[in-house]
């Protein structure tokens, strides 16, 4: 049995990266390397009004006075943030109207990843802000959204057209300063997706946007805003990929969700960017600040994740449940295989009255990988009646790899009740056993498993992503027992 | 990383006594001293920057101004006169200590042959063969800035040794009393031996007797080798001007067992460095501990269980009561090292808020890098149970009383982990006493029937 | 003995309880059937004093005094006993130190003096023969570990301890097998005196045939829409709660 485990953990552990390919797009790039200047250009480069500049700056000067954190369960080699190209934008500036004005070979990228676009669009049902390296390309389905006064852009068409309310909340979740990536992010952050849901609006559509890391040694620092006012709701989903690339690229995100009154906002992330070949080389560093605040009273922000990719991910989406009665969820699954190292987890914050949390995350870690589930559960004094329930569950696939739990709870307030689970364990031998005697082989039978495993986190997925997402776990496990 | 001046001004301290303090240490105490003072230049004193001290910052306590407790300052007849001491339900052999010093022992001479129990000062040079190859081999310098200034410092405490086969059926009492009218630092160094096949009974109860200022750091390391068995208990009750960092290191051989308890019942600032590795087979251990606190006091009790092996198992619960402005903190940690495959490790925390005012910071942590285990862990914050408490109003019972019945109700899950019988009964009615505010700023120990001085002024 | 005028009472700003009037004298047994959800449990547990519901209009009266003033555990003292339909379970509570601090904080209350711990035994001992209740049951926790039928067994065994005026037994029947159905039926019926009344909510007959009731109310959304002698129960039993239903809507 073990040997025949051995053989099957060996297929899984040498299976290539499916979406590793590289386009060759003509690209516009900034030469390597960050000073003022460059951010100067960046600015330049996208037209930006002179307050976006001003931010960029002040992020930078504060950035430089920080340092790279170190207390994560990582280890993280060192990064020469002057080797990284800052900015790159396709050079034929697309003003597109329908999908035969595009690239042929952009196209051709995006039929490779299956991003439902034009043609796709009814099938799919999804609007779609595909974004390659840094700048927005495509948009559809905006005529729709905007007849309900929906604004769904590139972050740096808001920062032009609507740079009063960028000007509002830009910053206003995450700090330039609240750590290094994010102060890094905010110096350089290229572009991204701006969202804003009017009063009243129910957005009839999920929003998705895709992101891939396309030059060579090219960081993405993407900006990701969103506001929902009162009484509004949102689907949001990100789609990760990036081809295969021999140096690691740095990825260094910031996603803000601001919700008002009775707003409700959900947001699904399906990550699977290049994780390093089975000798741990290469690979993404996916260093990711996403926060929300529940600013509104009864308002809900919703994290979903589903993390398969990287070398190495650090990432925390948390909500701030600042208003009374507001909800926060985080529901996670994050897989490592070979070399590949998470920590991730959320953080919640309860600073309103009756606020409620629900944290459900569950860790897969195979091959020589390590795995970390890092949460915060914070009630403030103030925070009358905070319910926070956390569950946070391991499965190991080897006895090569390591799943660890790092919760912290400080409550602040009496009348808090909060509550921590976790486990940790292998995948059960008279499972597979069962499964195999009901004729199953033992790579369905695990893929079976872990994917009962994380149901409870995939059902909170759209459906599109959801499928992609069985799809991505079952591709990394088949056979992943040792 | 940076000394602060308070880690300078005890690095000259020590300078200034060195000859002091090695006076009357074995050879092998001093000679961990150099390695002590290295440590201690690069550690110093944890600031709550350390992640591992990050919710009791212990900076401003240990500083060079106290005076240290190198001799007994004159404390001992008077002490001494006051230990009469009449353990009425608890039949044991005792020990006592002052200011981190070994004064005497009652019944000691009934103890097996071969047994010892006694002052670490003597018993270390008597045995230097066990002093060499146990002392500082858990409680490593280089690890905890603590340990580097109790190995900088140490110069007594307690040293009990159990040889191979011997069965010791009474408990072995310490009672750790601290007293005299001048603000104190002690730096006691404890060490327990438990060979192949023996098995014993240790209670340490802390006490403070006059209302001077106690600044403690007292490192015991315990090593149960096979097939041993050691039920260690600690009853902490002290005045609220006590500051006390114990560390507790246990080594476990194959098929060994350990009982460890924690009762903290009354203190001011309390940090229980609770350190316990599973290295050989099928050993296994169960862990407690129970905080009851009010007023500004802070305990913090941090724990490692290290499962270095296959095959072995741990059991951990930690419960605490926070009453008034008091804050309580645990970190539980579990690592399972590679290899160590069929481990049980299993963890739990829960926590009573009672007033607005208190706090709680938990973090239980499993790190794992074996995957035949079955390990879990749970935390909760919160209060009592609102049904049982409207059960218990609804057939006539007092909202007080049956806070009280609840509050002991929650305790008891700790309390029935007790092994000697006399002890839980003496434990229990202490707990309770406590829930109903008849234990206040350690008036009187009962299990050691001692009288204390309570400390009126608040902290 | 228990006057209830016009009582309406909300849980979560939703009215359960839309204008009840009861009156229940000494001597007599009551029992309020209705389907599910028809608030027969909050009818108890309002009396009881559950904070978790707040009366909005209406007036209990029992024994001369204002009921609704009176904390949950004055309310016991003054003779008003619940049978929980879900009893709590208490780890670390033994059943002895329970029913010693409730028996004695009610003759505390009524300015007796409280129980030797012989006198005390020998009552538990009396008690537990009384209702016919295994002894090893006193020997463990509240309800801790306790079966359903236990559990409610131990409820009738607490009514014998503490001697109430007026007891609500709570769906004290659901979930009892025959032989715990009698015996929580014999208690009832040995501890019936004429100085006493009980009520008993239910939702089914079977317990009417053992405890032979005065009076059979039906309560329907919040309020006692039928009230008659036992005969009632059986017609309900034979024709359902629907005809109920029907003349109401």
């Amino acid at each position: 049995m073990a040997s025949e485990q051995d053989k099957l953990l060996e297929e899984v552990t040498n299976r290539e990266y499916q979406y590793g390919f590289h386009s060759d797009i003509d690209m516009d790039v900034l030469p390597k390397g960050l000073n003022e200047e460059v951010i100067r250009e960046i600015s330049r480069r996208k037209q930006e009004p002179e307050f976006m500049l001003e931010f960029r700056l002040d992020a930078y000067r504060k950035w430089l006075q920080m340092e790279s954190p170190d207390w994560a369960h990582l280890k993280i080699p060192k990064i020469d943030f002057q080797d990284i190209i800052y900015y790159a934008a396709p050079k034929k500036k697309p003003q597109l109207n329908s999908m035969d004005e595009v690239d042929p070979e952009l196209r051709a990228t995006f039929d490779k990843l299956g991003i439902p676009l034009d043609e796709q669009k009814i099938l799919a049902g999804v609007a779609v802000d595909a974004i390659i390296d840094s700048v927005s390309v495509k948009t559809t389905f905006r005529e729709t959204l905007a007849e309900k006064g929906i604004i769904f852009c590139s972050f740096s068409e808001a920062a032009r057209e609507y740079p009063d309310l960028v000007k509002k909340y830009l910053g206003t979740v995450v700090p330039s300063g609240d750590n290094f990536f994010a102060a890094l992010n905010s110096a350089v952050f290229s572009d991204g997706s701006f969202v804003f849901i009017p009063k009243g609006v129910r957005c009839p559509m999920e929003l998705s946007s895709y992101f891939r890391i396309n030059t060579m040694n090219t960081g993405q620092f993407e900006r990701t805003l969103i506001v929902a006012e009162d009484d509004s709701y949102v689907s949001y989903l990100e789609g990760c990929t990036a081809p295969m690339r021999d140096e690691n690229q740095l990825h260094a995100a910031v996603v803000e969700i601001v919700t008002l009154d009775r707003a409700e906002v959900k947001y699904s992330t399906v990550q699977n960017w290049y994780p390093g070949n089975k000798e741990g080389k290469g690979g993404i560093y996916n260093f990711v600040t996403k926060r929300g605040i529940c600013k509104g009273d009864y308002s809900k922000i919703s994290w979903t994740q589903v993390e398969t990719g990287s070398a190495i991910t650090w990432k925390y989406p948390s909500c701030v449940l600042m208003g009374n009665n507001t909800v926060g969820e985080f529901y996670s699954v994050a897989l490592t295989n070979n070399y590949q190292q998470a920590d991730t987890g959320t953080k919640m914050i309860h600073l309103g009255k009756n606020t409620r949390s629900l944290i459900v995350s569950k860790g897969i870690s195979a091959g020589k990988s390590q795995n970390s589930y890092r949460g915060l559960v914070k009630v403030s004094k103030k925070a009358d009646n905070a319910r926070n329930f956390s569950q946070c569950d391991s499965l190991l696939l080897g006895d090569k790899c390591g799943a660890h739990t790092f919760p912290y709870l400080e409550i602040n307030n009496p009348s808090a009740k909060v509550e921590h689970e976790a486990t940790t364990s292998k995948i059960g031998e008279d499972q597979i056993f069962y499964c195999n005697q009901r004729g199953i082989d033992t790579e369905d039978a695990v893929g079976l498993i872990v994917n009962g495993y994380v149901k409870e986190v995939i059902n909170q997925l759209p459906m599109e992503f959801a499928v992609e997402a069985q799809k991505l776990l079952q591709i990394s496990l088949e056979g992943s027992v040792g | 990383m940076q000394l602060s001046e308070h880690d300078i001004s005890l690095q000259r301290l020590f300078a200034e006594n060195r000859e002091l303090i090695e006076k009357d240490a074995a050879p092998g105490v001093n000679a961990a001293r150099e390695g002590a003072m290295e440590a201690f230049s690069k550690l110093g004193i944890p600031s709550s920057k350390v992640e591992a001290y990050k919710y009791t910052n212990l900076q401003a306590w240990f500083k060079a101004g106290y005076t240290q407790a190198y001799g007994l300052n004159g404390a001992t007849s008077e002490a001494l006169k006051q230990f009469e001491c009449n353990v009425h339900e608890l039949d044991s052999y005792t020990l006592f200590t002052v200011n981190g010093k070994f004064v005497a022992g009652s019944n000691v001479e009934a103890l097996p042959d071969g047994v010892e129990a006694g002052s670490f000062a003597e018993l270390s040079k008597k045995y230097p063969e066990l002093l060499k190859r146990y002392y500082g081999s858990l409680a490593k310098v280089e690890e905890d800035g603590f340990v580097a200034l109790n190995t900088l410092f140490a110069t007594d405490g307690i040293f009990i040794y159990v040889p191979k086969g011997k069965v010791v059926e009474k408990p072995i009492q310490v009672v750790n009393v601290l007293t005299g009218e001048q603000d104190l630092m002690v730096n006691q160094r404890n060490l327990i031996v438990v060979e192949e096949q023996a098995q014993a009974r240790v209670l340490f109860c802390d006490h403070t007797m006059s209302m001077s200022r106690f600044v403690v750091n007292t490192v015991t390391e315990g090593h149960v080798a096979e097939s041993a068995m050691l039920d260690f208990y600690n009853l902490q009750n002290q005045h609220n001007g006590t500051v006390q960092v114990g560390a507790y290191h246990f080594d476990q051989a194959a098929r060994s067992l350990l009982n460890a308890n924690y009762f903290t019942l009354h203190t001011g600032v309390a940090r229980n460095n609770i350190f316990s590795r599973l290295g050989g087979p099928h050993a296994e251990n169960h862990i407690s501990g129970l905080y009851v606190i009010d007023k500004n006091q802070h305990v913090d009790n941090f724990s490692f269980i290290n499962h270095a092996v296959p095959d072995c198992e741990s059991n951990e619960l930690f419960k605490g009561v926070m009453d008034d402005a008091s804050t309580g903190a645990f970190t539980g940690r579990i690592l399972v090292a590679p290899d160590a495959q069929r481990t049980n490790a299993y963890q739990s925390n829960n926590n009573l808020l009672l007033t607005e005012n208190a706090k709680m910071n938990t973090r239980p942590q499993l790190e794992i890098y074996a995957d035949d285990v079955k390990c879990s862990h749970g935390a909760t914050v919160g209060q009592l149970d609102e049904n049982a408490m409207f059960y218990l109003r609804a057939r006539g019972i007092s909202k007080e009383e049956a806070n009280i019945l609840l509050m002991y109700a929650f305790a008891y899950e700790v309390i029935e982990k007790i092994q000697v019988p006399a002890l839980k009964e003496q434990i229990r009615e202490l707990v309770e006493k406590r829930f109903r505010g008849e234990l206040d700023k350690c008036d009187s120990c009962v299990v050691c029937g001692q009288l204390g001085t309570g400390r009126a002024k608040s902290e | 003995m228990l006057k209830i005028r016009n009582l309406h009472a909300k849980i979560e700003g939703k009215e359960i309880l839309r204008g009840i009037d009861l009156d229940v004298k000494a001597g007599e047994i009551h029992a309020i059937m209705g389907p599910n959800g028809s608030g027969k449990s909050t009818l108890a547990s309002v009396l009881a004093g559950n904070e978790a519901f707040e009366v909005v209009e209406g007036s209990v009266e029992f024994n001369g005094k204002d009921l609704l003033d009176l904390s949950p555990e004055d309310r016991a003292r003054e003779g008003f006993f619940l049978s929980f339909q879900y009893p709590v379970e208490i780890p670390g509570v033994s059943m002895t130190n329970f029913m010693r601090t409730a028996l004695n904080e009610q003759k505390k209350y009524r300015g007796e003096a409280a129980l030797s711990a012989s006198d005390f035994l020998k009552l538990m001992r009396d008690r537990k023969q009384l209702v016919d209740i295994d002894s090893d049951l006193t020997n463990r926790s509240v309800n801790e570990g306790f079966s359903g039928g236990e559990k409610k067994k131990n409820e009738i065994f607490q009514m014998a301890m503490l001697d109430p005026k007026l007891a609500i037994l709570d769906e004290t029947d659901s979930g009892l097998d025959i032989d715990a159905l009698r015996i929580v039926a014999n208690g009832v019926n040995k501890l019936r005196r004429p100085d006493n009344a009980t009520i008993l909510i239910t939702h089914y007959q079977r317990l009417l045939d053992h405890i032979v009731p005065d009076f059979v109310h039906v309560l329907y959304k919040g309020k006692i829409v039928k009230s008659a002698g036992k005969e009632l129960a059986y017609e309900l039993e034979k024709n359902g709660y629907d005809w109920i239903k029907q003349e109401m809507e």
